[in-house]
């Protein structure tokens, strides 16, 4: 196995609030290989955004605790003096976020601002930023880029401006790039456009994590995908493992909830029963516990990540006999289209 | 554009004409003011009540009374005084407006540096210990009263520390810039810092307001995950957002201030301006002089309006198309 | 969903209600809290005044003791001695004796006791300061409300009458409208308010700072008349007043609150410029502002007789400011007053 480009160990971020304080991520680990794209799954408040902002140490707020270890290239990135952590953001590691409304200082240039990191970073003059902006602007799809670098924010399309961010982010070839949803705010036909800039940019030697909530997002452009719930890691593995055979139920609910154009017509979408656990009130035990069919006695106790039978790399966190999973997902299924009624069987099944 | 620039041009009239029109029909239309009693005096008989009325015109109906007053004041500009008979009012305003202009162009100056420094350094600050000691200075500026505020720094530099410290602080009163140039900036010294205090409070805890604000944006976040300074994130991208809301806000305080809002400091520190000329105009009732400074001021309010529109569009380029 | 299943971990949590919330937010704000207490402290103060003067000073404030004498030191001393300076014109009261029996502050240039004339020019001045205050917030709440939610010519008509007050000096509205309505009072229909009454500043200051608070209200009731649920209301065909009072009301509210520290402090300020300019609050009520004014002679002999209402004033105002960035902190954290804050 090669060396893995960002190596995350036991990430723990905690807010503190007037209720006490709050886990946002609980012992989360993970890494990224070079030039792989690994899909950040998981519903709104699962911690997979605030990771991510705690590994380019952006969370700000001095309420804000982040322990851990978070290797890059060899250093510990929540180690590094401020100083050598701004020459990894933007330059090695870049970041794309959700909202390309509001993403782009909006009395500057869209030129003007992807020149601004260029020059943040690489020694070179005002004309020649101004020319590579030109050209990355070119890359990234937007037509004319000799005239719409001289463009505001407010000038461009949402989509369009998402493209300006990503050509921003690509300015200095970075190794990584977290794209924090960066497709959830625009058009169907435009998220397939940046969808193809993303990969694309992987095939230039870029790592990518892609952050979303949208399982057909990952299922298109993931090598690995790292599903997460309640600020923990649910279950990770290659795509084709966690697509092909997921192992944790929450996995499961995800995958059923999204409707087959193919498959056979569904009388109910089935839904994840219950809300999703508040990071305040994170149980001891599975995050996941309260909302599982299949929940049992030893849910109460904290599941560890680990390979089921066969594939190392394909790794949950779940109590479930670990060669069962295929008929326990098939009856949880049943029990969650046919609606209520079948939950007691189907605890004396899973206990069994 | 040119379309753009008359309309501006005709709304900035129709706010002179209807400020005039205001404080005209304030003196002429309230109901039991009668300004030939005050020029007459206190128990003038009715004879001489009627051929005062006369002799000011004040007999006529009111739209021509103030078409009268203005056609002397904008057209013949000859409009004479009430109460000094004789003495033109257009003048008296030419006279009194360097000492305002001195006065506010130096404290707006002043305070603008102040205020922007606090503010920023306040919000980039917050958190820490500076920032509520840099807004408590702030709270002072905005809670001292002005006049107050110049008569104890009158007496301290005039009376308490004269001997020692402030010797060489001049009397009270104003010396014209072209006359002596360090003489002026001697006697407005005090003034200036006095009037720039009260504003500079002001403009530090909007800053503040504005810039915390801006810090919390995405744009900030962006500029962070750049790789840049947190010096360059301030300065170049939440100070650059938040001024301009408060440029809009500087350009009605320095209109109103030229137009004589800055008379208690005038007052206080004896200097014949602007706000001075109305106040004791106000005191007498005189109406052709107090017709002229306000309009005056109107003017220098529509105006700074005017700067302030242009400036806006230099700051916010999403101002330009609208 | 499953019944069998217990009810979510995540049990939705009794929210207290935004006024709780907010009242909670500004307990735990602990320098709005000392500016409660120092204001509360100032309003005892001014309240006890008739006690002060009455039974600790044993004088009149009103009343000119120009050959009175006094105790200090077992020594018979005059209140206000003949200047021996310049011409011998003027006269030099007794200066501070920091003693609050009598001449705590000293004297002024009629021989009256300053301590006791501060305390009784207090209630005078929080008094126009506060009703002012109350008045032009329900004002400008009112014309704000109407201009925002009718549109159309109501809102051109009402918005640009408040543009051209909003970029008028106020002092110079204020003092315009005081020097005309000083001689003869105000008779505005049913409305009489005498010339001398402490009512013709209170409704001249309420008046000229309207527009301060109507114009972001009118903005905040422009923004809500777009929303779902007002469209929903309308839609309903409940009555405009109904939706006024159950819809708009209650969400511009918090901002007129905010607003009502704040513009005390502001009008305090201008009923104590207004008065120092002897055009605000007349003899022989007191007020901190006209206090100044009557110092003002005895400037560089007596200071404390301008000092000391300019310092009350100051940190009235400086408390009714911190007390309302809190109030705003916890009620409405956009809300800004021009020239307040």
């Amino acid at each position: 196995m090669p060396e893995p480009l960002l190596d995350v160990r036991d990430l723990r971020v905690s807010f503190r609030t007037r209720q006490g304080s709050v886990t946002a991520v609980d012992g989360l680990s993970f890494s990224v290989a070079p030039g792989e794209i690994l899909g950040v799954v998981g519903e709104s408040g699962s911690g997979k955004s605030v990771s991510m902002l705690a590994v380019l140490r952006l969370l700000t707020n001095p309420n804000v605790t982040v322990s851990g270890e978070v290797r890059f290239q060899g250093r510990d990135l929540l180690a590094l003096p401020d100083k050598e952590m701004r020459a990894v953001r933007g330059r090695e590691i870049a970041m794309v976020f959700q909202d390309p409304m509001t993403a782009l200082t909006p009395v500057y240039t869209v030129g003007w601002q992807i020149a601004e990191q260029i020059r943040a970073h690489d020694r070179v003059s005002r004309r020649e930023a101004r020319a590579r902006a030109v050209r990355l602007l070119s890359d990234v799809g937007i037509p004319d880029a000799a005239s719409r670098v001289n463009a505001y924010p407010h000038e461009f399309s949402g989509g369009m401006r998402q493209r300006a961010v990503i050509a921003m982010a690509l300015s200095c070839d970075p190794a990584l790039l977290i794209a924090d949803e960066p497709t959830t705010a625009l058009d169907v036909t435009v998220q397939a456009q940046i969808l193809d800039l993303m990969r694309e940019l992987n095939g230039r030697g870029s790592a990518v994590v892609l952050i979303t909530h949208d399982m057909g997002v990952i299922s298109q452009i993931a090598d690995r995908v790292l599903v997460m719930y309640g600020g923990r890691a649910a279950e990770e593995g290659p795509r084709r493992a966690v697509f092909h055979g997921p192992r944790h139920p929450y996995t499961w609910g995800l995958l059923d909830s999204v409707p087959r154009v193919g498959g056979a017509r569904l009388r109910r979408l089935p839904t994840i029963a219950g809300v999703p656990v508040s990071p305040g009130a994170l149980p001891p035990g599975c995050a996941f516990a309260p909302r599982c069919r299949l929940r049992h006695d030893r849910c109460a106790e904290l599941p560890a990540l680990a390979a089921g039978n066969g594939d190392a790399g394909h790794r949950d966190a779940c109590w479930l006999p670990p060669d069962d999973r295929g008929s326990l997902r098939l009856t949880a299924r049943a029990a969650a289209t046919e609606g209520p009624g079948t939950g007691p069987d189907m605890e004396k099944e899973a206990t069994a | 554009m040119l379309q753009f620039a008359l309309k501006r041009f005709g709304s900035a009239l129709l706010v002179m004409f209807a400020i005039s029109v205001l404080v005209f029909l304030i003196f002429f239309a309230t109901p039991g003011v009668d300004p030939a009693a005050r020029i007459a005096g206190r128990n003038a008989d009715p004879a001489t009540l009627a051929q005062v009325r006369h002799s000011f015109g004040l007999d006529r109906p009111m739209p021509v009374r103030y078409l009268l007053m203005m056609r002397h004041l904008l057209v013949d500009r000859d409009l004479e005084s009430f109460v000094n008979r004789g003495s033109k009012v257009i003048p008296q305003i030419l006279q009194a407006t360097p000492v305002t202009l001195s006065l506010v162009i130096g404290a707006a100056l002043i305070w603008m540096t102040a205020g922007i420094i606090m503010g920023t350094a306040a919000a980039a600050l917050r958190g820490k210990a500076a920032d509520p000691l840099i807004m408590l200075v702030g709270v002072v500026g905005v809670s001292l009263p002005a006049y107050w505020l110049g008569e104890v720094v009158n007496l301290i530099t005039q009376k308490q520390l004269h001997d020692s410290v402030f010797s060489w602080v001049p009397p009270p009163g104003y010396v014209g810039l072209s006359q002596d140039a360090g003489q002026w900036a001697l006697h407005m010294l005090f003034p200036w810092l006095t009037l720039a205090l009260l504003y500079a409070g002001i403009y530090a805890r909007l800053l503040r307001g504005e810039v915390v604000t801006a810090l919390g944006e995405d744009y900030t976040r962006t500029a962070r995950a750049k790789g840049l300074s947190e010096r360059r994130i301030l300065v170049r991208h939440a100070l650059r957002c938040s001024l301009i809301p408060i440029v809009s806000l500087f350009g009605l305080d320095f209109g109103a201030l030229v137009g004589g809002a800055a008379l208690l400091t005038e007052v206080v520190f004896g200097l014949p301006g602007i706000g001075k000329l109305t106040f004791d105009a106000l005191q007498n009732l005189d109406l052709p002089v107090i017709m002229g400074t306000v309009l005056y001021a109107a003017f220098f309010v529509v105006l700074a309006n005017a700067l302030v529109d242009i400036l806006y569009a230099r700051l916010d380029p999403r101002a330009r198309h609208a | 969903m499953s019944r069998t299943l217990p009810a979510p971990s995540t049990e939705a949590r009794r929210s207290p209600g935004p006024w709780r919330t907010a009242a909670a937010d500004l307990v735990r704000n602990r320098s709005a809290l000392a500016a409660a207490v120092v204001l509360l402290i100032v309003v005892v103060a001014v309240l006890c005044a008739p006690l002060y003067a009455g039974h600790i000073a044993h004088t009149d404030p009103f009343q000119s003791h120009v050959s009175g004498t006094t105790v200090v030191d077992g020594r018979t001393v005059p209140v206000l001695t003949p200047s021996s300076t310049g011409l011998g014109l003027g006269v030099t009261p007794i200066g501070p004796t920091w003693d609050p029996a009598h001449y705590f502050l000293g004297a002024d240039n009629q021989g009256r006791d300053v301590m006791a004339r501060l305390l009784h020019g207090g209630r005078t001045s929080l008094f126009i300061g506060f009703t002012a205050a109350l008045l032009t917030c329900v004002l400008g709440t009112a014309v704000g409300v109407v201009a925002g939610y009718a549109g159309g010519v109501v809102d051109a008509v009402i918005s640009r009458i408040l543009d051209v007050i909003w970029a008028f000096p106020v002092y110079l509205l204020a003092i315009c409208l005081s020097v005309v309505l000083l001689t003869n009072g105000l008779r505005l229909g049913p409305l009489t308010v005498d010339a001398g009454s402490l009512w013709l500043p209170v409704t001249i200051i309420a008046a000229i700072y309207v527009p301060y608070i109507a114009r972001p209200l009118r903005g905040q009731v422009l923004v809500l008349r777009n929303k779902e649920y007002i469209h929903a209301a309308v839609g309903s065909g409940a009555p405009t007043l109904r939706i006024l009072r159950r819809e708009v009301l209650p969400n511009v509210l918090p901002t007129a609150i905010v607003f009502v520290p704040l513009m005390t402090a502001l009008a305090m300020l201008t009923e104590s410029a207004l008065s120092f300019l002897s055009v605000g609050v007349q003899p022989p009520d007191a007020s901190w502002g006209t206090i100044i004014e009557d110092g003002l002679g005895l400037l560089y002999t007596r200071p404390a007789v301008t000092i000391a209402p300019g310092l009350l004033i100051a940190l009235t105002t400086a408390a009714l400011n911190v007390l309302g960035d809190g109030v705003r902190d916890a009620l409405d954290p956009g809300a800004r007053l021009r020239g307040g804050v």
